[in-house]
């Protein structure tokens, strides 16, 4: 606490044990650099009910659109076989998208963070980049490149007899675009934070790189890298825009859950719409409190923007 | 400044990591992106500027470019005054409410899409409260900013936060002990400390905002010359095998990305010579 402070508070104490205020409770003189009780009450009172309306309303609505005929319909809408294959097509690409996201993460951060080389900032910035473009440009791109009719890799797949565009490959890779920083970006600031003292000493013991590695640097990152693997799978399992340029939309093959909660909307399948969205909800609560207990309970290991 | 490319380091694995790093980032960002510059300029700008002014592709730039802006806008204050609580004050709740913030993030944008387009139909919980009143906003461009303002708030609250976090109470000390009053010594001490901040927010939420689709097509109503967004245009030029037409409007797009990166960078290393920090 600052002196001024504590020179306010002393008073205020000694004024009270002095017996200067007779009757009801003195009230504790406002610090200088504090706001009086009514303009905090009413500030807090305002974002409240902002977030509420914003932000807090639309999740109640998805649960309570889906329940409006009860459990039943919801059921239905989860295990029509076009659901199921929408939900296990939405486990695969992301089983396959966040491991690479995974890898590439740790290895740009051990380039990144343990070594000094020209660029580096300039990488950093393309890491980035999937970030700042549009999910439905990141979804064309591919398009552009892997079309068997317009592409320019198209002639070599059909050769191959190949299908990426309005198939899995497709799918996968337009979700690996989208989620491609997710992890990088977690480990490369904590990375760079930490340096490397401790991967020097484990070296200088007779450690081999590998072992320095395993036993040294991924302890040490462990939060930060499960942190980055919560968002990266939440966004992975989630991506609507990349991935509907892409797919084809065809049912039971190239259809993720939120392509099909889009599906299922434009019938005005509206139930069933909501019941598939109401698990990607779940979902996206669930990586919520992870990533906030994450926060509050590891919040030194993370990196510094990260800790609350 | 050494003439090498790398300092020495008895760190093992940097060949492998980075040429993995330079590999995995060309595969999958690069070379796709330069597809589109490559396909872009087959075109030729002349080709590309007038593609851009058809009326429909123009108005959708014009519905994405005004309404982004006007969502970011809105939610500089907005993201102001929850980050300012955040961090400033103590209430019951307050870690939930912190959580809540992310929510658009961790939210699939199409569960957003037709929960809110739920909420603002004119039968929605909040939608039938404006119908009375005869203000239509699901299926008009109302709507859209809607969408936008719910997808680009965690953006300014989550880049001003840490700021506010650290900024030093003493300088307040300071402000209040030379007689400004607090309001001054909001607007004259500490909103210009969380300047940099803010534009950062304001750029990142505005590129969000530009690029996004899922949560706002539903909500839009899609009419064309009225509520189309240009990344819909994309799409549907897509759906019309009208390449020429995706790439035009996809150009546009990405330079906006560009230029939105290149805006937050300077904006960055202004502050840190300005502040000595980002």
């Amino acid at each position: 606490m600052s002196d001024v402070a504590t020179l306010i508070t002393r008073e205020a104490v000694i004024a009270e044990t002095s017996g200067e205020t007779v009757g009801a409770r003195r009230r504790q003189p406002r610090r200088p650099t504090e706001e009086s009780p009514t303009i905090r009450w009413t500030l807090i009172g305002v974002a409240v009910a902002l977030l509420v309306v914003f932000l807090l309303l639309p999740l109640v609505a998805v649960f309570a659109e889906a329940l409006r005929r009860g459990l039943d319909p919801v059921i239905d809408a989860l295990t029509d076989p076009d659901g199921l294959a929408a939900i296990k097509l939405t486990l695969l690409v992301a089983a396959i998208s966040v491991p690479a996201n995974l890898v590439f993460g740790v290895a740009a951060a051990w380039a990144v963070a343990k070594y000094e080389f020209k660029g580096k900032a300039f990488l950093i910035t393309l890491i980035d980049l999937p970030f700042s473009v549009s999910p439905v440009v990141a979804g064309l791109v591919y398009v552009l490149l892997y079309s068997t009719s317009h592409g320019w890799f198209g002639p070599v797949l059909n050769g191959l007899g190949l299908q990426v565009i309005f198939a899995v490959p497709g799918i996968v890779l337009a979700t690996i675009f989208v989620t491609f920083p997710f992890v990088a970006r977690e480990l490369i600031p904590l990375m760079e934070e930490q340096g490397t003292t401790d991967e020097e000493a484990a070296l200088s013991l007779g450690a081999g790189g590998f072992r320095t590695f395993w036993m040294v640097t991924l302890p040490n990152v462990k939060w930060a890298l499960l942190y980055g693997v919560l968002l990266c799978n939440a966004r992975a399992m989630g991506e609507f825009g990349a991935v509907s340029v892409v797919s084809g939309h065809i049912r039971g093959l190239t259809n993720t859950m939120p392509l099909h909660v889009e599906i299922l909307y434009n019938e005005y399948e509206f139930v069933a719409a909501f019941a598939v969205a109401s698990v990607l909800a779940l979902l996206a609560l669930v990586t919520l409190g992870l990533k906030s207990l994450l926060e509050w309970r590891y919040g030194d290991e993370l990196a510094a923007g990260r800790r609350h | 400044m050494s003439a090498r490319f790398v300092q020495p380091s008895v760190i093992p694995g940097f060949r492998l990591a980075l040429g993995f790093t330079v590999f995995y980032l060309a595969v999958i960002v690069l070379i796709p992106l330069a597809a589109l510059i490559w396909r872009a300029s087959d075109l030729g700008l002349p080709a590309i500027t007038s593609l851009a002014l058809e009326p429909r592709t123009l108005a959708a730039l014009q519905l994405s470019f005004v309404t982004s802006f006007l969502a970011a806008l809105f939610n500089v204050p907005f993201g102001l005054l929850v980050a300012w609580v955040l961090v400033r004050y103590r209430f019951p709740g307050r870690r939930l409410l912190d959580a809540t913030i992310d929510l658009p993030f961790a939210l699939p944008t199409a569960v957003a899409g037709i929960a809110l387009t739920a909420l603002y139909a004119p039968n929605g919980w909040i939608g039938q409260l404006f119908a009375a009143a005869g203000i239509k906003i699901a299926f008009t461009p109302v709507g859209v900013w809607l969408a936008l303002v719910f997808v680009s708030l965690p953006f300014i609250v989550r880049t001003v936060q840490p700021v506010l976090d650290d900024l030093d109470r003493e300088v307040e000390e300071a402000s209040a002990t030379l007689g400004a009053g607090r309001l001054r010594t909001v607007a004259k001490v500490i909103l210009p400390a969380l300047l940099p901040a803010i534009l950062t927010g304001f750029a990142l939420a505005f590129a969000r905002s530009v690029g996004e689709y899922g949560s706002v097509i539903f909500i839009a109503g899609n009419i064309p010359y009225v509520s189309e967004i240009a990344p819909l245009l994309i799409v549907i030029k897509l759906e019309e095998y009208d390449y020429a037409g995706a790439t035009a409007v996809a150009t546009i797009m990405l330079a906006v990305s560009f230029a939105m990166l290149l805006m937050i960078n300077l904006v960055q290393s202004w502050s840190r010579r300005r502040f000595g920090r980002v």
